[in-house]
């Protein structure tokens, strides 16, 4: 059922499954991510992100079922495999004592057709740091680095777990262009992201994951207009009284029609008049809500026994 | 293989440009044996006799100081850092990694005995060793037991905030009761029995012989074996044990 050759998608996930001890963290999560695409994986805190993230990188055993990436298995840690992916863990280190070129050089020894150092150095901004012992250098230059070490290989794919977390908006930009220019060049990424927009700008399909299980999968656009998710027009307008009027449609083209036909007879305007689509933060509002109507806040959900750090759905800056 | 043997030299040479840029590892590795050489071979000024223990014994403790200190406190550091995790992320060979960690802690232990048999020659009326293939034996012999049992030990570790305390119980009472039963062979029995059952005391009697007493490697057999069975001991729970990341 899964190719094993080195043709096909560059992942292919059928029935995973991991325990830890009693509590169940990944329970058949199907995906296929294929070659040239980002694919944005997300979903709150213990939904096992993280953990699915780790076992295709290798980190961890599954417990059952099937996973290739680029045509292995994993879990068996072939060099070949890993000379061909690129990661960025949700945090990880480097040597205090080191310099980002000197770290860029030592890494680009692993494989055997690396990028050039200074291209890489560029790429992500760190050129004036480059000669920088690495505990001097901030969080978000550290990320940099994280971002410029996984991509010093010239990988086939590339693995990003919250890469942006903890950057300011300039940088995150910065970032999104990378992924970009990454993208331009064919290669794979799979992105893992506390931060919606950041998936709707950058993926171009995503999963939101749950529980441990896939909810919904598909590009941002097709989940945006499923019938299961919100599916509406929202027009919106401040009227004469000057409250907030919200109203949702499936035809905003005629509540338009109406709506000004009304305010020009009433010779008023509609100030602030917008018509809005639906964000894939109300989908995956409205998505990962279900089933739990004790949960106010919809985004806080219980700290659960589980990989995925205990930070907060939409917590810049949690990273310093 | 070939490629294997390249990036473990890779290693090696990134391994010993930061520790050269560590100060504090540096004094650890550096300092404090041979302050303990200084301080004793002024208190014992003109005591022959105890000087030609004392050299031996700073020796051993180099040994261990170089390799299960440095490779404790090294491992737990990139291990909750998460530098190890990001290594084996990376088509680097684990072989070549630890062949490149293994050869900095083995540089680091003949660049202290060398200094301690160089002192021991200019300063403390020690004359050059006399059998250098025991020295050479026991040496490599003890950097393999405490290399291992530094690499063991620090899955016992917790975090990096308690490495010292951890180390510095295992370290000292196992140098002071090697170094006081070594000195005095008249110790309560008891003791006796604790240190021969540890691994220092006969990497510190090779020593001697191979720097003092003559005594050779053919008679230094059993002390070997000792330090062979900690050797054992020590890589098997290495390579068991050995965690990449931080169980925080």
């Amino acid at each position: 059922m899964i190719a094993s050759v080195s043709e096909g998608p560059a992942i292919e996930v059928h029935d995973l499954r991991k325990r830890y001890g009693e509590y169940e963290a990944v329970r058949g999560i199907e995906l296929v991510v294929q070659r040239g695409e980002v694919f944005g994986l997300l979903g709150p805190n213990g939904a096992g992100k993280t953990t699915t993230v780790e076992i295709l990188e290798g980190y961890r055993a599954r417990d059952g079922g099937e996973v290739a990436v680029l045509g292995h298995d994993p879990q068996r840690r072939a060099r070949a495999l890993r000379l061909r992916i690129g990661i960025v863990l949700q945090s990880s280190g480097i040597y205090s004592y080191i310099t980002p070129r000197e770290a860029l050089r030592h890494w680009a020894s692993f494989y055997p057709r690396p990028r050039a150092v200074e291209e890489v150095l560029a790429l992500v901004g760190l050129q004036e740091k480059a000669q920088a012992r690495c505990r001097t250098l901030s969080g978000g230059q550290l990320r940099r680095l994280d971002f410029a070490l996984a991509l010093i290989g010239d990988p086939e794919l590339i693995f990003l777990d919250e890469p942006t977390t903890g950057f300011d908006p300039e940088a995150r930009r910065a970032a999104w262009d990378t992924i970009r220019a990454l993208r331009a060049l064919g290669k794979t990424i799979l992105l893992t992201t506390h931060y919606l927009d950041e998936a709707q700008v950058l993926a171009d399909r995503v999963a939101i994951v749950k529980e441990g299980r896939v909810l919904a999968i598909g590009s941002p656009r097709e989940l945006m207009s499923d019938p299961a998710g919100a599916s509406h027009y929202r027009v919106a307008y401040r009227d004469a009284a000057g409250e907030l009027v919200e109203r949702e449609t499936d035809d905003p083209t005629s509540l338009l029609q109406t709506l000004t036909a009304e305010a020009l007879a009433r010779g008023e305007r509609l100030e602030e008049l917008s018509v809005g689509r639906p964000s894939l933060e109300d989908v995956y509002l409205e998505l990962t809500a279900e089933e739990e109507p004790r949960d106010t806040s919809r985004l806080a959900n219980a700290p659960r026994p589980s990989d995925e750090r205990a930070d907060d759905l939409f917590a810049p800056g949690r990273r310093a | 293989m070939s490629d294997a043997l390249v990036l473990s030299w890779r290693q090696y040479r990134l391994e010993r440009r930061m520790f050269w840029r560590n100060p504090s590892a540096a004094f650890f590795n550096f300092v404090l044996p041979l302050l303990f050489l200084v301080a004793g071979g002024a208190i014992l000024h003109g005591k022959q006799h105890d000087l030609d223990r004392l050299v031996p014994a700073i020796a051993g403790m180099s040994v261990m100081s170089t390799t299960f200190t440095a490779l404790a406190y090294n491992i737990v550091f990139l291990r909750e850092r998460g530098v190890l995790k990001r290594i084996r992320g990376t088509p680097l060979p684990t072989g070549s990694y630890f062949g490149g960690v293994a050869a900095n802690a083995l540089t680091n232990t003949a660049l202290q005995i060398a200094i301690v048999v160089l002192a021991g020659r200019l300063f403390f009326g020690i004359g050059w060793p006399g059998h250098w293939d025991e020295l050479i034996v026991f040496v490599l012999a003890g950097v393999v037991c405490f290399a291992a049992l530094g690499v063991a030990f620090a899955h016992a570790i917790p975090n990096f905030e308690s490495t010292a305390a951890y180390v510095n119980a295992v370290f000292l009472p196992v140098v002071f009761v090697s170094f006081y039963v070594f000195d005095d062979r008249h110790a309560p029995a008891f003791v006796r029995n604790i240190a021969e059952a540890l691994p220092l005391i006969h990497l510190i009697d090779g020593l001697y012989g191979a720097l003092v007493s003559g005594a050779t490697l053919s008679d230094n057999l059993d002390a070997l074996a000792v330090i062979g069975l900690w050797g054992v001991f020590g890589l098997f729970f290495a390579v068991r044990g050995f965690s990449w990341e931080s169980r925080s």
